[in-house]
């Protein structure tokens, strides 16, 4: 392993490690029962096979929201649509989970190929408009975050919404579920499905030539122009397969978890997601890991809030705390220097 | 007392690993022009730049008149006396001349700038040194000539003692240099203390009282100018002897690659930027273009390459109209193109060296089948063009940024310089690069050029221009003023009489650049 | 739709169309005041939401508004000063700096509000003051016009005065020249001596207490107690008004206030009983567009080079 690299897995390893301890101290803060809720938090996740089938259960969506961001990330677009499309791919597709009859297996392809267009012609708006125009694709996906948020409770009080349920549209049929693998765990089959993304990802950046096209434009847009390549292509290539990774991450999530469409907000993948990208260095594999970590994190923090008396937005400011920290080039800078200036002395 | 400033031991070493200085000593003495020469990137600015608290030294100690200085900033650094004029200004185009000289040093009321003392600062300061600049201009609109100026005026407004002056001539024409010479000496005969850093011999003999020479970060010693021939600071530059001799061979030129018809651009500004530009570039002919910064140049070359648009005349390369190609057709046809900027423009700084190598060629059938890419022959690819090009590197996946400008500029040219490459524009091809990769980069210039490849060729060293060109033109406010088929009678003075406008061959003359 | 005409020529309407423009136009105004010393504060959001928190606690605290005031532009001091920090002296990415900061702010305020209360969506069980309403003498007595114009929050006079004192400060004090002259070109503010790290941080110190007035004004004026998410997209278009305003103070408050219009429109369109879910995205619908318009025109600019 090169210096340089090791140097990013040891930070990153230090920003865990004090983020963990900021954390600690906010519990020793608010707690009554310090002790008890840090050994809650740290090893709560693994003390029954259904908090670590929640582990994965949680990683799933994040391992799609995090691919989502590694792709327009590596093209530099910081593009937070993820957000928006989770929730309104999970609308849409409701409507074909709740009406459109089909045989097993069919049923889910049909819905997660319908999420992936949906999701890709979302992320065209932005995509379209930075690319050709330059408009801000932060706060352009940002505000179609909004406008999503209000189309898709649009659509869930006009036609989804059950009238004999309380909160939620009308049951998804059964043969558009996602099944559980291991019923002990909970872990159910959308597990491969990212997996499969995840090795799609990989391939399509780093083995086609349109993934060259991105990581070249990521680093210097001026350098891939003049090479020859078309940078309004690619940006828009980016984020149209980002957002349909997103789209299928909604839509997994949708008919896995849930037996009715019931988000009355956005679910917050989005902002999680950039996180994980960051955590992985944009790596598609190393995203698994990173999104399996996170999940971890995210379960500690509400088995905590629910047997002690810590919020479980606590994880919430944990991953801020670390993406501060990873973000900063200059942290543990000096210490780089000196590994550095060994390097060389050898 | 024998030196005003003293640097001792200093060695820098850069967090990329690139070591600068390497236990480098250096004196001043009071009232002299102290020249400090080296090829590119030898250290001299690095060295400079520590005097001037931008860079920290990772070892080694300063002293002025015999006391430590602790130096952490510019701030620390002038407020020693000690001001820098750098070689790419440092200068607020938006802000007007005055605003410039007094940024940081505002008179104020009441933390109210008083715009009205500024300028009547500046009006005392440019009698009172003899530089002529209007207070009131925008400095975005004024010739390098009078930034260089205010540069100094600004140093001097500061109480600057000791003025460093980072390249001075390199944007300057002949006679604008010797009217810098004329002022730099009534500087030092007012009891100023100047460092003039250069890689022009004849200037430092011209000029210097003494000279401290740098080769690769370490310095090889200081001299009196007068006991030292160029001779023995050339060998001392260099180091050791390289054949740097360039054999064209003899050709008659070919068909007309490079076409511009008409050319005029305006760019949005009401003074045309460039204007009845007409000429032809023919295989197998390196075509020079001469000229002060800012003349059109670059505007020139941003058109041919596509970053511009052609708004009234035409442009042909390989007898095709480039409005209607992109620049991948262009790039098809055999159009290469090395950037100006190398580190903004020419390559992926955090890309690997293989990737950096295949850029305008990875979905040609050789690299790529169906959209997946052919890693092995890529591989093998920048295998090849790292051993041709002797490229310094730990290998063809290691990452860009941990090359030397020279090997990153070799593998940009390794890229551009294909055996399909029919035209090629290549600007200021060896910027900042030392002699022995300049020469691997002269050579394949003119390898392509015997190919029968035709080269426009930007640059501001008159030596590398006279070397490679066949045919040279100079270029003055957007026009073309002078235009040489033979090129074995110029003069850098006559040379320099065109760049600066003052004289202009007659119409015909330059129309011979159509080849009607 | 005729209903809607009815309303926005009421001067209930117009003099709501200056309420709704107060927090975007303080957060805008400090993105002007990061952007010109080259720093883009994507924070704004974060920084108005976290005030808005401290602003109502603050005020329950001390028992004043002005109580609630000053802690609320501490807490929005603090929270520039922590952006500075990581993105000026660790060299963090100015971006996901940012939205860090936001994202610590909409986590950390549901925290701290489930702590104090109990409840993780409103303080209404906080007792807290608000900031007042003030009637200007002679005008409130001039007909529609006093009914626009006075009685507004006293941080709306103070936004749109705020307009002015950030346009002279950029151009006229020694310290609006250091803080240009960094955004413009770092490199030539530092060979001067100018100290540029601290003049941008003074500037995204002087942008987190702007959109600290916006965040105060949002629990303590525009509504009276806080609520989670409270802000919701304000921070984001204000940093699409600065954008269209190219960092022009004047120019990016005429955008704010465009959009605050929208806003308004917004707020009356589900009171003639409009889709609420639909008539909710007419602010973030007309940023879109303003944001793409102004695009257009640049990219239009642009393609004549």
């Amino acid at each position: 392993m090169s210096r340089e690299k090791s140097f990013h897995l040891l930070r990153t390893t230090v920003a865990l490690v004090i983020a963990m301890l900021a954390a600690f101290a906010v519990i020793f803060m608010v707690s009554d029962t310090p002790i008890e809720s840090i050994r809650l938090f740290i090893l709560g996740p693994f003390s029954k096979p259904r908090y670590i089938g929640n582990i994965i259960n949680t990683a799933i969506p994040l391992i799609f929201s995090g691919l989502s961001m590694a792709v327009v990330f590596q093209a530099s677009q910081f593009n937070m649509g993820a957000e928006g499309i989770f929730y309104f791919s999970g609308a849409v597709i409701s409507l074909i989970a709740i009406w459109v009859p089909l045989p097993v297996g069919v049923h889910q392809v049909v819905i997660i190929l319908a999420a992936a267009v949906i999701g890709a012609l979302i992320m065209l708006i932005p995509g379209y408009l930075k690319a050709k125009y330059g408009a801000s694709e932060l706060v352009t996906s940002l505000m179609m975050n909004s406008i999503l948020l209000g189309l898709g409770s649009y659509l869930m009080t006009r036609v989804l919404q059950d009238p004999m349920a309380s909160n939620g549209s009308y049951p998804y049929l059964d043969t558009a579920k996602i099944p559980v693998i291991i019923p002990a765990f909970k872990v159910h089959y959308g597990l491969f499905i990212a997996l499969l993304c995840v090795a799609a990802v990989y391939v399509f950046l780093y083995k086609t030539k349109w993934g060259y096209e991105i990581r070249m434009v990521g680093i210097n847009a001026k350098f891939a122009a003049y090479s020859g390549i078309n940078i309004v292509k690619t940006i828009i290539i980016a984020h149209l397969v980002s957002g349909a990774i997103a789209g299928i991450g909604g839509s997994v999530e949708s008919i896995a978890m849930h037996t009715r469409f019931e988000w009355n907000g956005l679910p917050g993948y989005g902002f999680t997601g950039a996180l994980i990208a960051m955590l992985a260095n944009n790596n598609p594999v190393s995203v698994i890991y990173a999104a399996l970590f996170v999940a971890y994190l995210s379960t500690g923090a509400d088995i905590v809030a629910r047997l002690s008396d810590v919020p479980a937005e606590m994880s919430t400011i944990l991953q801020s705390l670390i993406i501060l920290l990873i973000a900063s080039e200059r942290f543990l800078h000096s210490f780089k220097q000196r590994w550095m200036e060994r390097g060389i002395a050898k | 007392m024998e030196y005003l400033l003293r640097m001792e031991n200093v060695s820098k070493i850069y967090g990329n690993g690139i070591v600068a200085n390497k236990d480098v000593s250096f004196s001043l003495k009071e009232g002299e022009i102290h020249a400090l020469v080296g090829e590119n990137g030898a250290g001299k600015t690095t060295l400079m730049k520590i005097l001037f608290g931008m860079e920290k030294p990772s070892s080694g100690k300063l002293y002025l008149r015999d006391k430590e200085l602790d130096i952490n900033s510019s701030n620390d650094a002038i407020k020693h006396g000690i001001g820098m004029v750098h070689q790419h200004f440092m200068l607020l185009d938006s802000f007007t001349v005055a605003q410039n000289i007094t940024l940081g040093i505002e008179p104020a009321n009441h933390h109210f700038v008083d715009e009205n003392a500024a300028v009547a600062f500046t009006e005392q300061l440019s009698t009172q040194y003899n530089f002529a600049v209007d207070p009131r201009a925008v400095t975005g609109t004024l010739p390098v000539g009078i930034k260089q100026k205010i540069e100094i005026l600004k140093a001097l407004a500061r109480g600057a003692k000791i003025l460093i002056l980072d390249e001075p001539t390199a944007v300057l024409t002949p006679q604008e240099t010797e009217q810098l010479f004329e002022e730099l000496v009534k500087l030092k005969k007012q009891g100023y203390t100047i460092v003039f850093i250069s890689h022009k011999i004849k200037e430092i003999k011209a000029i210097s009282d003494r000279v401290t020479i740098m080769r690769a970060g370490c310095s090889e010693g200081v001299f009196n100018t007068s006991e030292i021939s160029e001779q023995e600071i050339s060998n001392k530059i260099v180091g050791w002897k390289i054949d740097t001799s360039i054999h064209k061979k003899e050709h008659a030129f070919g068909e007309a690659r490079i076409s511009v018809t008409d050319l005029s651009y305006y760019g949005g500004e009401k003074v045309p930027i460039l204007q009845d530009i007409n000429f032809q570039v023919k295989s197998g002919m390196i075509m020079g273009i001469a000229g002060v910064q800012g003349n059109g140049q670059v505007e020139l070359a941003e058109i041919l390459t596509k970053s511009r648009r052609v708004e009234s005349g035409s442009v042909e390369i390989n007898q095709a109209d480039i409005q209607s190609m992109t620049i991948k057709e262009m790039r098809e046809k055999g159009f290469g193109y090395i950037p100006e900027d190398r580190q903004r423009q020419g390559v992926a700084l955090t890309a690997a060296v293989n990737e950096n190598l295949i850029s305008n060629k990875y979905d040609t059938e050789e690299f790529c089948n169906k959209g997946i890419l052919k890693k092995k022959k890529i591989s093998e690819y920048a295998r090849q063009m790292i051993a041709e090009y002797s490229v310094k590197c730990s290998g063809e996946n290691g990452r860009i940024d941990g090359l030397s400008g020279g090997n990153m500029q070799k593998v940009v040219v390794a890229r551009e310089c294909m055996e399909e490459t029919k035209v090629l524009i290549a600007e200021q091809p060896t910027r900042g690069v030392d002699i022995g990769a300049a020469h691997i980069i002269h050579q394949n210039i003119v390898k392509l050029r015997d190919n029968g490849c035709a080269v426009l060729l930007f640059s501001a060293d008159m030596a590398e221009l006279i070397k490679l060109s066949d045919v040279l033109a100079v270029m003055y406010e957007g026009r073309f003023v002078a235009y040489y088929e033979n090129l074995s009678d110029i003069t850098e003075e006559e040379l320099g009489l065109y760049m600066l406008g003052i004289k202009k061959q007659d119409e015909s003359q330059i129309r011979r650049m159509r080849y009607e | 739709m005729r209903e809607l005409i009815n309303i926005i020529f009421t001067a209930q309407f117009l003099h709501s169309v200056f309420r709704v423009t107060t927090p975007i136009l303080f957060a805008s105004l400090g993105a002007v005041i990061a952007n010109r010393a080259g720093v883009a504060n994507i924070a704004l959001e974060g920084i108005m939401l976290i005030s808005a928190f401290f602003g109502v606690f603050g005020s329950a605290a001390t028992g004043s508004a002005l109580g609630g005031f000053l802690i609320a532009l501490l807490s929005g001091l603090i929270c520039s000063g922590i952006l500075a920090l990581f993105t000026l002296y660790y060299r963090a990415n100015v971006i996901l700096g940012g939205i860090a900061i936001n994202s610590l702010a909409s986590g950390g305020t549901v925290f701290l509000l489930y702590l104090f209360t109990g409840d993780k969506g409103s303080s209404t069980s906080v007792a807290s003051k608000t900031l007042p309403e003030i009637a200007i003498p002679v005008l409130k007595d001039i007909p529609f016009l006093g009914d626009i114009l006075s009685g507004q929050n006293i941080m709306t006079y103070l936004a749109f005065i705020m307009i002015l004192i950030v346009a002279v400060f950029l151009g006229k004090t020694t310290l609006g020249y250091h803080i240009r002259a960094v955004g413009e070109n770092l490199k030539a503010a530092e060979s001067v001596g100018i100290n540029v790290k601290l003049t941008q941080t003074i500037a995204l110190l002087l942008s987190g207490l702007l959109c600290a007035c916006g965040g105060a004004f949002m629990s303590m004026g525009y509504l009276s107690s806080f609520t989670r998410d409270m802000v919701s997209g304000r921070g984001w278009i204000a940093v699409a008004a600065e954008a269209i305003g190219r960092s022009n103070p004047i120019i990016t408050a005429g955008a704010s206030i465009a959009f605050g219009f929208f806003n308004a429109i917004s707020t009356a369109a589900s009171t003639v009983g409009w889709a609420s879910s639909l008539v909710q995205t007419i602010p973030y619908v007309s940023t879109l567009i303003g944001l793409f318009a102004f695009s257009y025109k640049e990219y239009l600019k642009l393609k004549k080079r």
